[in-house]
């Protein structure tokens, strides 16, 4: 099969359905001509013209109302914001708009926009411009929040995002978008929302991991098993609604569990994992403690060296799935 | 711009109706058959029931907390909006809305808000399907005074003109946000002068001549309607009543909300029609005593209506 990037994958998914769906249209800030501050959108325009592929000025609020106000009048818009930072000028209307108005106005409503933003740190970009705030949409009733990792999965969940009839909000890992390259098909297809994938098998411990933490665990996995470890990488792709029946089932067979993200530890989505599998059977089969392992409780710094430490690393994942599986935790 | 004889009765009727849903209102919170607050527009009835007058079927209106003489206008079903203002299962939202977020997407009323300004975003993307469907529709978008502060105003109606939406936005200034007096809350002295920053008319009306609301509204609808783009409307008008149930007016004096209520727009309406011989006093009184029963009905409706079983707490938050 041939390959793409993720950035690749990314746009060809919009592309292929934008040729299917007329109602499909891009939206957002600088995504024509520019191509989008990260290429995504590149050539775009030239394809589907001014009116589908939408400059907007710098207004993040008004994206979010256009989106949400296209939606519910009949189209299928997918809003671009340039970093998920500036997500936040958008909240109002993804929280107290597209969020709500199915649920307030009595079900008479839907609001199947998808809004898609990079996500996280490693670029050099600061404080205002690395953030890994999806928790924050996560605990909001109404979204569903969506994070891939490979380019395979990039191009049948963003697909499946355009097809959802709910506000989903998708988050690019960005450091992938030219890294991470892998086989795509050249067809449409889709992949369900709400599916974990396991990313690697497996028996010593289960390490669930999310964005960035995923190729990182990964390559974790890879240097532990020279020392003879056995370990599980589950991605859980969307994290609301979550899986939750993969994870349970993985951390029933390991009795060891080590959850990996890159945003803040504290009221990040790893609490919820951990709560989900202490409230589940598999409490019964745990050897160990569950272990979070999570960025820094401090905004990101520019140094280069602060920047790497503020955030997991391969060689801190190693550390902590190490500890687990040898019972030192 | 000449109305005919019948039309401007039903105006008449569409305010009363209004004005008789809110004074229900306040008697039904009196007697504690409302819990939560709600956001009474007496005094402002003009200003819906002018702009919504010059609308056409299939039109979107996007509305705001204090809306109910909007959805009146709008031709809302009254039983639907009183049991939804009582938290009943045959409400327009099945109780999950309340007074402050009656909807009727299917028909076109996009809905009441309870975000101040969180709906003139909302109306930029109602122009782009619009504009992507290539129709004559157009969106009325309501706010208020308070409104036009937010950020929110600022990006979408810059939106709306560089992309030439046909969006008609209306501000109904009844003079505070909340305890706020306008003169405090910016330095201007017409809402309708912003509109020039964004390269679109903009025009202040009596909000409590009918007539004169939709006139102007229907003059901002034809341009909107022939791809000229979006206008603003400042409809200047008055609150009688306090911002919610929790207002002690202390921010205001008794003198100054007696000088509005003698410019009350229904009376000026029906006066109006009465000096021009089109309407009789008794016919007026008629009007009155319907539109009271009609509201009377409604209570009797949503009273008869069952609360939301609390089995299907969990439905509508997701497209499943």
């Amino acid at each position: 099969m041939r390959e793409l990037t993720f950035l690749e994958a990314i746009r060809e998914a919009m592309v292929q359905e934008m040729r299917r769906d007329e109602s499909v249209f891009l939206i957002g800030e600088d995504i024509g001509v520019y191509g989008g501050a990260f290429g995504v959108s590149l050539g775009m325009l030239d394809e589907f013209g001014p009116e589908r592929v939408i400059d907007t000025p710098i207004s993040e609020l008004g994206i979010g109302g256009a989106i949400t106000g296209a939606a519910m009048t009949g189209m299928r818009p997918i809003g671009e914001i340039m970093f998920m930072d500036f997500m936040t000028l958008a909240l109002d209307q993804l929280v107290n708009q597209a969020a709500k108005l199915r649920f307030m106005f009595g079900g008479t409503t839907k609001v199947p926009f998808m809004m898609r933003a990079p996500i996280g740190s490693g670029a050099g970009a600061a404080a205002q411009h690395s953030q890994s705030l999806e928790n924050w949409y996560v605990h909001v009733p109404g979204l569903k929040v969506v994070m891939p990792t490979t380019p395979y999965d990039a191009k049948g969940l963003l697909i499946a995002s355009i097809r959802d009839d709910n506000p989903v909000i998708f988050f690019e890992p960005k450091l992938l978008y030219k890294k991470a390259k892998g086989p795509v098909p050249e067809e449409l297809y889709e992949i369900p929302l709400g599916v974990a994938d396991v990313k690697r098998k497996g028996k010593d411990v289960s390490i669930i991991a999310t964005g960035m933490m995923v190729p990182r665990s990964l390559e974790a996995a890879e240097a532990l098993a020279e020392e003879g470890l056995d370990i599980v990488v589950i991605d859980p792709r969307t994290l609301r609604p979550l899986d939750e029946e993969t994870i349970v089932k993985s951390v029933m067979k390991t009795g060891r569990v080590l959850i990996v993200h890159e945003a803040c530890k504290t009221g990040g989505y790893g609490g919820e994992l951990a709560a989900v599998i202490a409230e589940s059977q598999a409490f019964d089969y745990l050897d160990a403690p569950i272990v979070r392992l999570a960025g820094k409780d401090i905004p990101i710094p520019y140094n280069r060296t602060l920047e790497y430490n503020a955030v997991p690393q391969v060689e801190n994942i190693v550390a902590e799935a190490r500890k687990l599986a040898k019972g030192n935790v | 711009m000449s109305v005919d004889k019948n039309t401007r009765i039903d105006w008449l009727r569409q305010m009363y109706t209004g004005r008789a849903f809110e004074e229900m209102a306040e008697k039904l919170y009196a007697l504690g058959k409302i819990h939560g607050t709600m956001h009474l527009s007496m005094g402002m009835e003009a200003s819906a029931v002018g702009t919504i007058a010059a609308i056409k079927e299939g039109d979107y209106i996007l509305g705001t907390h204090r809306g109910h003489t909007q959805l009146v206008a709008y031709g809302a079903d009254l039983n639907r909006m009183m049991a939804e203002f009582m938290g009943k299962a045959a409400g327009y939202c099945r109780g999950r809305g309340g007074s402050m977020h009656i909807a009727d997407v299917p028909g076109g009323y996009l809905g009441a808000q309870g975000i101040v300004g969180g709906n003139i975003p909302l109306s930029v993307g109602v122009g782009l399907t619009i504009r992507n469907r290539k129709t004559d529709q157009i969106c009325v978008c309501f706010f208020g005074d308070g409104a036009a502060n937010e950020g929110a105003f600022h990006e979408s109606l810059n939106m709306a003109a560089i992309w030439k939406l046909p969006i008609v936005f209306v501000c109904e200034n009844n003079q505070y946000g909340m305890s706020m007096n306008i003169k405090n809350a910016m330095a201007i002295d017409q809402i309708s002068d912003r509109a020039a920053s964004y390269g679109m008319p903009g025009i202040t009306v009596d909000g409590n001549d009918v007539m004169a609301v939709y006139e102007a509204v229907g003059e901002a609808i034809k341009r909107a309607r022939a791809g000229e783009g979006p206008s603003l409307v400042e409809n200047n008008t008055y609150r009688w009543r306090g911002h919610s149930k929790s207002d002690a007016n202390r921010y205001r004096t008794k003198e100054e909300i007696a000088k509005w209520m003698k410019k009350d727009p229904i009376a000026r309406f029906q006066g109006q029609m009465i000096k021009e011989g089109v309407l009789t006093q008794a016919e007026a009184d008629q009007i009155a005593t319907d539109a009271k029963e009609a509201i009377e009905s409604a209570v009797k409706f949503a009273d008869a209506s069952p609360e939301p079983d609390v089995s299907t707490i969990l439905e509508g938050v997701y497209v499943e």
